[in-house]
């Protein structure tokens, strides 16, 4: 290595070694321990004791919450990343018409996205009530029977979901700067072509805010696939009623710190690292052929 | 002749005029109905905050009663200091404002000065150094929870703010990142020139740098704030007296024994949502900011 290459690998590094020893301690260390630990026994009162694969068998075979969590998080992805992706992408279409006082409709989007959980869940919580909540009034204006919220199995995740759909203010903004970076000569060229609204809206607008979308899914994605705050509090930790908000993150977070059964939920970590990867890498793989990049070749 | 064009004159004015005309009813209409529609959306996102604040200053009987009103009779405006000394809210709050500040304090430090190494000073193994921060953004937290909470164990500092503090100093890999995309705009020649004037390294992060990221800086701050403002995860695991809880975790205890007390927690949760809402409104540019900076331009 040259002098002059040496001196600025010494300078670069000297910056970054404060990310560094975060890198290895807080990162590095603990995605190796947590392999380990989930190959064992570990109640913290005792030192590790080595079990194999027995976490696995226990967690594939035995454990019959292990499923209903696993089975209750893939149903919330599937709700509420659709959903926190469509809407968004709707009102980020509408919040880019050229109005006067947008700067007041785009706040009161994004509000919402920037609540303390707490606050919001106690909210949502008194909102939803099933005896004096106005959600259930509204019902009962238009015309429909109330509902128990969260309070019925059926209708807790879904109840969930539209409290999400609330805070989704931080994919309008991202998609707001998706639009905002679609050229107009874009639009121009098109009208020139006689393309009408509708025809604009899935020809320019949408194809050229695929790279936005696909951004927020990967996002939503790993945040779905560990949601965890919002059930705790609006259930106080039991994710009830009858395991129906039980997700993933809930059931790991009950093993370890409320059984302080380390070894099992470290195992549980690492199923949910891989799910997560793999369903990220699916997505990544698949983005070729429906993520359109400006500037990339156009065939 | 020349009658004939006159006439063909003025009906090509006339349908000019007309056609300008229509365009700019067209345009009104769709003005108006861009409001309507806006308008409506907003007022449907605005409910829930309504119905925080009304609720919050309602008294209990009015509280439950089918079908709900809107306007508090009276307005119970107690249900504010009531909320506040019921809980030890105050306590709470200076726990909250020492995580909070030293979180701010430490991230704009420690980020802008990694974020320095990750764009000023070019060196073998940057890149594969950047790629790895941005696959750490991705990382799920759970799989690193559970060896951080055995690491602080070991080092004693369960029920301390010690695991909510320190580890800001490390740098956190979304400000990083979003401060390397500020760095990069700055033109490589303003470094140049200092370092003929004999400027090293830390001074040009230190006097050209640093005085033109204030922006992206107060980006970081602003989101340092808020997401332990929010943070309700961390206090859960690593807070177990309540003489450290943290608002969040503060307002879970008084929602789990006093539930049906719905005109006090409503109370709380507005003053505990207060500061973001103030704070935003202050701040809007610097929000904006932090969105544009990540670039998400693929």
């Amino acid at each position: 290595m040259r002098r002059a290459t040496r001196h600025r690998l010494l300078i670069g590094l000297m910056f970054v070694f404060p990310w560094v020893i975060g890198l290895l301690v807080f990162n590095l260390y603990p995605i190796l321990a947590s392999a380990y630990y989930g190959f064992t026994e570990y109640s913290i009162l005792r030192a590790p004791e080595w079990t194999g694969l027995e976490n696995y068998r226990v967690m594939f075979t035995e454990d019959k919450l292990y499923f209903k969590s696993l089975s209750n998080t893939l149903y919330f992805v599937l709700l509420s990343v659709p959903l926190s992706t469509a809407i968004p992408v709707v009102l980020a279409i509408i919040l880019n018409a050229k109005v006067k006082g947008m700067a007041f409709y785009r706040t009161v989007f994004y509000l919402p996205s920037i609540m303390p959980a707490i606050a919001s869940s106690m909210l949502w919580l008194w909102i939803l009530n099933p005896q004096y909540g106005l959600a259930n009034e509204i019902l009962r204006w238009i015309g429909l029977a109330p509902v128990g919220w969260m309070t019925s199995p059926q209708w807790s995740k879904p109840s969930l979901a539209a409290m999400s759909l609330w805070g989704a203010g931080g994919g309008i903004v991202i998609f707001l700067a998706g639009l905002q970076d679609i050229p107009v000569h874009l639009y121009e060229a098109a009208e020139l072509d006689g393309a009408n609204g509708l025809q604009r809206l899935f020809r320019v607008t949408l194809p050229l805010l695929t790279p936005s979308i696909f951004f927020n899914m990967v996002i939503d994605l790993i945040y779905y696939f560990q949601y965890f705050t919002q059930a705790y509090i609006m259930t106080g930790g039991t994710g009830g009623p009858l395991d129906s908000t039980l997700f993933y993150g809930m059931l790991l977070f009950r093993n370890a710190f409320e059984y302080f059964n380390m070894g099992y939920a470290s195992a549980m970590a690492w199923i949910l690292f891989l799910i997560v990867f793999i369903i990220t890498f699916l997505l990544y793989n698949s983005s070729g052929r429906w993520v359109h990049y400006q500037g990339a070749e156009q065939v | 002749m020349s009658e004939l064009s006159v006439t063909q004159e003025t009906t090509h004015l006339d349908r000019q005029a007309s056609w300008r005309r229509d365009v700019h009813r067209r345009h009104v209409l769709g003005q108006i109905g861009a409001h309507a529609v806006l308008l409506l959306l907003s007022f449907l996102f605005s409910i829930p905050f309504l119905w925080l604040v009304s609720s919050s200053l309602k008294p209990n009987s009015q509280l439950f009663k089918i079908p709900p009103e809107w306007i508090p009779r009276p307005f119970v405006w107690s249900n504010y200091p009531e909320a506040l000394t019921y809980i030890p809210y105050f306590q709470y709050l200076k726990n909250t404002a020492y995580v909070c500040a030293f979180n701010v304090v430490a991230s704009v430090l420690s980020c802008s000065y990694i974020a320095y190494g990750f764009s000023r000073v070019r060196w073998p193994g940057r890149e594969v150094a950047f790629m790895i921060l941005v696959g750490t953004m991705m990382l799920p937290y759970t799989v690193t929870m559970i060896p951080m909470f055995l690491i602080f164990k070991k080092l004693d500092w369960i029920n301390t703010f010690g695991p909510l503090t320190w580890p800001a100093w490390t740098g956190a890999p979304f400000f990083i990142f979003l401060l390397r995309q500020f760095y990069m705009g700055i033109p490589m020649e303003l470094s140049d020139s200092a370092r003929i004037d004999g400027c090293n390294d830390l001074g040009i992060y230190r006097r050209i740098i640093l005085p033109l990221a204030k922006p992206a800086l107060a980006t970081v701050a602003l989101f340092a704030f808020l997401n332990n403002w929010n943070d309700f995860m961390g206090p859960l695991i690593y807070l177990r007296k309540q003489e450290n809880w943290t608002i969040a975790l503060g307002m879970y205890g008084f929602l789990s024994y006093r539930t049906s007390q719905w005109g006090l927690l409503m109370a709380a949760a507005t003053v505990t949502v207060a500061p973001v809402i103030i704070l935003f409104f202050f701040t809007q540019k610097t929000f904006i900011q932090g969105v544009t900076l990540t670039g998400l331009k693929g």
